[in-house]
């Protein structure tokens, strides 16, 4: 591998395995707020339990998340220091606006876990209030400097200098508001599909212990509702992600549907892959107008093709499937969501089916799965550029060498990690099943 | 004062603020692993109830720092950015695997030993790595080729200069947090603990001491610059150095709210961190105005004024909206005795 593409993947690999801990640690916290409120109101034990439970998950979540990130934050400059020397000038806002929020969380992650006691109970949701707007803001705030990077505004670069700096126009970027709202709103969609697969696992192994199964009963709607209403709005607004594309960044959404032709009346390319010798998406099933339709909303939008580009400005062209696979799996969620809403509140059948576990099961990883294929689009599909039309991204990169060992170094420590994560959920929450906390009555430290 | 003095003030209160905390942070991970079989003292357990709740705080200040650096002195970043790849990159493993195992530590109790192993020696490995970064902004381990920075490994660890910092980072490590662990435990009544922690500082403090001599004495011959512009803040060295003297008469007082007691651990505390407070002003004030030298001043490197205002005013918005949180966390933790004492925590 070259220089380039090492550093790429080293630094790809590492914001994808943060993104799985990030994204629980934006997600979970919401869960178990819903779960105190929902305590609060109707006096059930059982959704203290699970805001215990869950709050538990997420501290461990919390011992990668935390370290991941900070290897992300260094690794910036590290890897990239032509882009972070820009950043420094001109985007350090959301960085250092970021920090406190990381300090809000922190504080109040920590005090409701270990001051959970000694806290009056307004206390405890106001600590866990805090610590789910913390892990909101600090992906809001990081996500607008990946916005910022597809659609730079704030500054102009004249003979290589940075110059008409202006911070809070480049904080305001055109995609700012757009892209964040996605990442927050499929955080949340994802957290509540992890709890509710959890649940649905736990209903199949416990359907005859009936105290257990309407303990997990309770989790499994609560996630399916939560999951189900910010899945829908995770689509609307993805769909404004892609009209934003269409306007700033037309060749990312060309290659996104594998359109090589500039046209009115573009047809949607679901499936198959983009052959770059034919010009055409090989085995898609095409739908034809409605590109031009989703771009622009009315059917004589005129959609840009890669065509139109140098080539050597083309993004790779499988984010073509990746795009797929993200905008698939948002639908089939949506689909699944409808079906339990439907079931459960038009038929108003109480119990779901055995067989309606099986991919409810399967909607946590999915999501997951959504998360890591939309951003490997939107970053690979930003290629060449690091900062767009401004600075590509080989201009950016390290001029250190030996960058393959320590790829193969973190690689390694992160599987590690992984799989020691893994082991430490089975043991704990094997040492503590439920049932030992349904039946007593516990008052004391959330934490061990 | 200049936007650049402003702004290097602020990254020089984050390392301060930093270098305090990760020092009690990481030693006391030592320490709980050091005492981890002496059951009937309680050391471990006085060590776990200081770290768990700050080790996460403690961490965003790194985060913090590096923010800083680059905001407020973009090109210094490109340049360190380009030569720590590789010491940045082990530190960055290293902390991973720590701060990880330190939270698993608490979760699977059966694997505790072990866990605790990992985070303790990890623990103190990292202060030694960290504080490479200040021999090295010291210039003569940097080599510059057709523009293109590089770090010397080879000529970094051969020299003296490196391993006193080296000694220096871990010898501090010990005594600052054995010392802070000595007036958590004289605060929580815990005495058999606070023997051992007190009995600890008064062996390390006079390491940790010779070390920082060390550094002196090999910076005259090693960075002749930064020694000179030392010698020009002479008074505050000699004021560290009495700080320190104090901290040692403090622990060997008779203690003035508690009769029997010896010592006065928290008045140590205070004092030590006077110590270094002096002691690290006399060098950053000497280290000034390069950040690496003699290539990068702090004039050099500095960002655009007007993301300098911009940063300078959520500076203080963040710092109003943050205080009182910090305060909240620091009764709950370190003045309640109801958390200090609580009986065996499983
Ligand atoms: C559960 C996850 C998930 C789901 C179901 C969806 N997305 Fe998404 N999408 C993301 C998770 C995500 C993401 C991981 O959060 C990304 C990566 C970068 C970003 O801003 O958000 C993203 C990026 C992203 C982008 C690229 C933005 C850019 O490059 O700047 C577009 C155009 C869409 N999405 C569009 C959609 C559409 C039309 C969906 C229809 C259902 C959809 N997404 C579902
Ligand atoms: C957390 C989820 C994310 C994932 C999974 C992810 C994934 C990736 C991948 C795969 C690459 C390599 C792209 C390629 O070369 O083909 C990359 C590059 C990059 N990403 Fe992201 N990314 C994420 C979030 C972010 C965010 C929030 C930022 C903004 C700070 C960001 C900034 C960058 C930069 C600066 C590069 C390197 C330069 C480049 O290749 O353009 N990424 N990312
Ligand atoms: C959009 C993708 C991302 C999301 C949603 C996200 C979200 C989060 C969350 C929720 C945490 C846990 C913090 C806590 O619970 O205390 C975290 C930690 C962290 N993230 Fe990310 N992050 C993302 C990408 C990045 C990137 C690209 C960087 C680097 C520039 C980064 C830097 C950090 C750092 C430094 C921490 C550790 C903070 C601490 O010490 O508490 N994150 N992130």
């Amino acid at each position: 591998m070259d220089h380039l593409l090492t550093a790429r993947s080293l630094f790809g690999t590492t914001m994808a395995f943060h993104i799985i801990f990030a994204t629980l640690g934006v997600g979970i916290p919401l869960m178990v707020l819903f779960a105190e409120l929902l305590y609060q109101k109707t006096k059930d034990r059982d959704y203290a339990i699970m805001a215990n439970r869950w709050t538990k998950g997420f501290a461990i979540l919390l011992g990668i998340a935390i370290p991941s990130g900070t290897i992300a934050g260094v690794q910036l400059s590290l890897l990239w220091p032509g882009f972070m020397e820009v950043i420094g000038k001109v985007m350090s806002l959301p960085f250092q606006i970021e920090i406190y929020a990381f300090f809000v969380e922190a504080l109040f992650m920590s005090i409701y876990v270990y001051a959970a006691d000694r806290i009056a109970p307004w206390m405890r949701i106001l600590s866990v209030t805090l610590v789910a707007i913390g892990a909101m803001a600090s992906a809001i705030l990081i996500t607008n400097v990946h916005a910022f990077e597809g659609t730079p505004a704030g500054f102009r670069i004249e003979n290589g200098e940075i110059v008409d700096v202006d911070p809070w126009a480049a904080f305001f970027n055109p995609s700012f508001v757009v892209t964040a709202t996605h990442v927050v709103l499929s955080a949340f969609m994802t957290g509540a599909f992890v709890i509710a697969s959890i649940a649905a696992y736990k209903m199949l192994r416990t359907h005859n212990h009936k105290r257990l199964y309407s303990f997990h009963r309770k989790a499994l709607m609560l996630g399916l509702t939560v999951g189900g209403i910010f899945s829908l709005l995770t689509a609307m607004n993805g769909h404004e992600s892609a009209q934003l594309l269409h306007e700033y960044q037309p060749e990312k959404l060309a290659a996104a549907e594998g359109l090589f032709e500039t046209q009115s009346h573009a047809p949607l390319a679901i499936g198959g892959y983009t052959d770059r010798e034919t010009q055409s998406v090989k085995w898609a099933i095409e739908i034809p107008w409605l590109l031009s339709f989703l771009a622009g909303n009315s059917f004589d939008t005129v959609v840009v093709g890669l065509n139109d580009f140098p080539e050597e400005w083309w993004p790779p062209l499988f984010v073509h499937t990746l795009f797929n696979a993200m905008v698939g799996i948002g639908m089939l969620l949506l689909l699944l969501s409808i079906i339990g809403f439907v079931w459960n509140k038009v038929l108003k059948r109480k119990e779901f089916p055995r067989w309606f576990m099986w991919p409810v099961i399967s909607a946590g990883p999915l999501a997951m799965l959504g998360i890591e294929f939309g951003w490997i689009f939107a970053c690979t599909g930003r290629q060449p550029w690091v900062i767009y039309r401004m600075m590509k991204t080989e201009e950016a990169v390290t001029q250190s060498t030996n960058l393959g060992t320590l790829f193969i170094l973190f690689t390694i420590v992160y599987i590690f990690l992984f799989i020691a994560v893994v082991l430490v959920f089975k043991h704990y929450f094997g040492r503590h099943p439920v049932e030992n906390e349904l039946d007593k009555h516990q008052n004391h430290s959330l934490l061990v | 004062m200049t936007d650049e003095l402003i702004a290097i003030s602020i990254l020089w209160g984050f390392i301060f603020i930093y270098a305090v905390m990760a020092t009690m942070d990481f030693g006391a991970g030592f320490w709980s692993m050091i005492y981890i079989n002496r059951q009937q003292t309680n050391a471990t357990k006085i060590a776990n109830r200081y770290l768990s709740p700050t080790w996460e705080v403690t961490n965003v200040f790194i985060v913090a720092i590096v923010v800083a650096l680059f905001s407020f002195f973009p090109r210094a970043t490109f340049i360190l950015g380009t030569v720590l790849l590789i010491p940045g990159s082990i530190i960055l493993l290293l902390l991973a695997i720590r701060s990880a195992f330190l939270v698993f530590a608490h979760m699977a109790p059966t694997y505790e030993k072990v866990l605790t192993y990992i985070s303790g020696v990890s623990g103190i490995l990292i202060p030694a790595l960290l504080i490479s970064v200040l021999p090295i902004t010291h210039g003569e381990f940097i080599e510059t080729i057709d523009g293109v920075s590089r770090l010397r490994l080879d000529r970094l660890f051969t020299s003296p200069h490196e391993y006193a910092f080296i000694g220096f980072a871990i010898a501090s490590t010990l005594f600052l947090s054995s010392l802070l662990l000595a007036d958590y435990s004289n605060y929580a009544d815990e005495m058999e603990a606070y023997q051992v922690y007190r009995r600890d500082a008064l062996m390390v403090g006079p390491i940790a001491f010779i070390m920082s001599l060390l550094i002196m004495v090999t910076m005259r011959n090693e960075a002749r610059w930064l020694y000179d512009g030392m010698m020009d803040y002479l008074p505050w060295l000699i004021a560290s150095v009495i700080m320190f003297l104090v901290a040692g008469a403090a622990l060997f007082l008779p203690s003035m709210k508690h009769k029997g007691r010896k010592g006065m651990p928290r008045l140590a505390v205070i004092a030590i961190v006077l110590q270094y407070f002096f002691a690290s002003y006399a060098y950053g004030k000497a280290h000034l105005p390069y950040m690496i030298y003699p290539d990068v001043t702090i004039q050099s490197g500095f960002t655009h004024p007007n993301t300098f205002r911009a940063l300078f005013i959520t500076y203080i918005v963040g710092f109003i909206i943050l205080f009182p949180g910090f305060i909240y966390f620091w009764r709950l933790f370190m003045k309640d005795r109801r958390y200090l004492q609580q009986e065996k925590q499983k």
